[in-house]
């Protein structure tokens, strides 16, 4: 039999009926449905008189409208709150679960499904979310869609996909001390560039992956569409049913040993060809920061902005020109040392508990400087719980931080949470695009470490060197 | 969905990379904001100045490109978030085509659920779309040919998957036809919960 790939064996394992030019009809194994997108598709569907076809596998929660206020309810920001009551009262009307603020389950929904256990290796799980590949690292075929296509998938459990083209991603060697999954992945976009992942389903292999915590490899995978690719995976291994038994809605007993075993063979043949590969080498990754106004802008903290002259192609050198005047920034000049205004530690990429326990180890002791406004969201509820038990909460409120409530905050600033224009964020969420946090705000994407690091000195600078 | 088949007029020009789905409507907008009324808000970091005045030289601000139907744009446009409200701002704004050397690939398939057409073109052959429409000559692009007519009288082919295009031209709804093929839905998760039964744990919810 011809050697598969990951990609093959993930994909096939779902054709429901096979079309022409790599067209399937697609078994949906999960939807995740949010505030925003997942109000709209059940919106849509209630508006053409269907009902949802298996709400067995439908998981609900708000996250993107939601106040991060300590104190807060469904109503603290209102237009939140009027999102929020139709997703409570459609989820109740077609037997959804909704797990809601305040309680147990309820966090941004790319940190609470693999925490509850309802993302497993091997399943198709989609959401109304770009950021729906985060999910990858449990080995999933996990991607972000549409309002329309969501609705189509709770409307018959199926999707017409194209079969994307295949990418490995090898890391060899090792990340330094201090240097992170977030790092290692703004340094892969700055290499690749944003667009090099369109088209292609990415797996990410190799000895430092295998390293990696079940949480850093979420931080992995959350970044892969910052390139372009709707997709990104790691085939699972013992971290993964390590990490995924004992969760709430796990398998258990019988059928969990039976998992286990299907899952083991989740992986891409030895002699496997895919459409592209792509090296890099961890030992070569400090720690990065985001310079522009895309992720493929981004710098070791110690570089340089890199400078536009006239060598560069005109569409580089225009795209840097418009990032530097956005950000207020001069080429061929150091970012470190550039005054910042404020620091958000929180997001699907950065707010799980081993991300707040490398931000308060940075903390410890210290005090945020005075003219820095520093905010930690946590990614869940059980993150925040977690936390308050190892007093991290404690840390750093200590250190001047405000400590809030679990949403995606003002990594999408859907909630009304928006930094002022002209404002210069350090922060450990996955887009510094143009008004991304607020019109006008200059955001710059970091691992949490970084970020803490800039919160306590007022400007931008890592934790490594001088 | 409208059915699309050729689409005529002018060209708005907005060619510049990674132009994300949040640049094309901020989030805020699509919880507040009727779908149809989207398009004013469309671009607004880029259409408008610091106190909310129009800036002149953005295509869409200008008389002759306002309601332009085709939007030429850069690399990786629609990059980012998958927001469905980026393609009805578009629509909103009245585009119904849109060319670039490539696309954001959510965004992509949500044109698709809009009735809005994209187009992969190389850069260079952009270029000279460009050369020819920006005093605002009109293009017509014909979907059932895959052919694009330019002001100097030229023809360019252009290249779609045939089921996408088929879907544009029918202003197909893919929920009812497969809702067609339930009976097979329904067997092949028959038979997924004995091959996986761990994928099935879960009963709905309050039952």
């Amino acid at each position: 039999m011809k050697a598969r790939t990951l990609l093959d064996k993930l994909w096939d394992s779902h054709v429901i009926q096979q079309y022409e030019n790599g067209w399937a009809l697609l078994h949906i194994d999960r939807q995740l449905l949010h505030d925003l997108s997942g109000t709209a598709s059940l919106n849509a569907l209630s508006a053409r008189g269907l009902s949802v076809h298996n709400p067995e596998l439908v998981y609900a929660t708000p996250d993107h409208a939601v106040s991060s206020a300590p104190g807060r309810d469904a109503f603290t920001y209102e237009t939140g709150g009027r999102l929020w009551e139709r997703l409570h009262n459609l989820t109740r009307q077609e037997n959804i679960r909704f797990f809601d603020i305040g309680q147990q389950g309820h966090g941004i929904v790319h940190v609470m499904a693999p925490e509850l256990g309802l993302v497993l290796p091997g399943l198709t799980v989609i959401c109304g979310d770009s950021h729906t590949c985060t999910n990858g690292a449990l080995g999933a075929l996990a991607f972000g869609v549409g309002s329309s296509e969501l609705a189509h998938a709770l409307a018959t459990q199926t999707l017409k996909q194209r079969k994307p083209k295949s990418m490995r991603i090898r890391f060899e060697g090792a990340l330094s001390a201090d240097v992170t999954a977030k790092d290692l992945i703004l340094y892969t976009i700055g290499r690749l560039g944003a667009s090099a992942g369109t088209g292609y389903a990415v797996e990410y292999t190799g000895p430092v992956i295998r390293q990696l915590s079940m949480e850093q490899r979420m931080t992995l995978c959350n970044l892969s569409i910052e390139f372009g690719a709707k997709m990104g995976f790691i085939a699972p291994d013992q971290t993964t049913f390590d990490y995924i038994k004992g969760r709430r809605y796990a398998p258990r007993g019988d059928i969990w040993d039976q998992a286990c075993e299907a899952w083991l063979t989740l992986n891409s043949d030895g002699d496997a060809q895919f459409d592209s590969e792509v090296v890099i080498n961890a030992s070569d990754v400090g720690q990065m920061i985001t310079w522009g106004i895309s992720p493929e802008q981004v710098i070791c903290v110690d570089q340089n902005i890199p400078d536009v002259d006239a060598s560069l192609d005109d569409s580089v050198r225009t795209a840097r020109q418009a990032a530097a005047e956005y950000m207020g920034l001069t080429p061929g000049t150091p970012l470190a040392g550039t005054p910042v205004d404020r620091v958000f530690i929180g997001s699907c990429t950065n707010a799980r508990l081993s991300d707040l326990v490398e931000a308060a180890q940075v903390v410890q002791g210290q005090h945020v400087a005075g003219h820095v406004d520093a905010w930690i969201v946590p990614g869940s509820e059980e993150v925040k719980q977690e936390a308050q038990a190892l007093g991290l909460d404690v840390v750093f409120k200590s250190a001047g931080f405000e400590w809030r409530e679990p949403g995606c905050s003002m990594c999408v600033a859907a909630n009304g949470e928006i930094g002022r224009s002209g404002e210069r964020i350090v922060s450990t969420t996955n887009r510094n695009f143009v008004g991304r946090q607020g019109p006008g705000v200059r955001t710059h994407l970091a691992s949490p470490r970084v970020a803490a690091a800039c919160a306590l000195a007022g400007v931008i600078t890592g934790t490594i060197g001088g | 969905m409208d059915k699309i088949r050729i689409i005529e007029g002018c060209v708005a020009n907005l060619r510049r990379d990674n132009l994300d789905t949040d640049t094309i409507i901020r989030i805020e907008r699509l919880s507040t904001i009727e779908r149809s009324q989207l398009g004013q808000y469309a671009f607004e970091a880029l259409r408008y100045g610091k106190d909310g005045e129009a800036d002149p030289s953005f295509p869409y601000n200008q008389a002759m490109f306002a309601h332009a139907p085709i939007l030429m744009a850069g690399k990786n446009f629609g990059c980012g978030s998958s927001r469905e409200g980026a393609v009805w701002s578009l629509v909103s704004l009245g585009v119904r085509c849109i060319i670039a050397p490539s696309f954001g690939e959510i965004f992509h398939n949500n044109c698709f659920q809009n009735g809005v057409l994209p187009i992969i073109l190389p850069e260079r052959t952009i270029t000279s779309i460009e050369l020819q429409t920006s005093q605002g000559h009109a293009l017509t692009v014909n979907l059932e040919t895959q052919q694009i007519l330019l002001p100097d009288g030229n023809v360019i082919g252009f290249e779609i998957d045939a089921r996408r295009r088929d879907a544009l031209l029918e202003g197909r709804d893919d929920i009812e036809q497969t809702l067609t093929q339930d009976a097979e839905i329904y067997a092949w998760q028959a038979q997924d919960r004995q091959a996986r039964p761990w994928v099935w744990l879960h009963t709905k919810h309050n039952q």
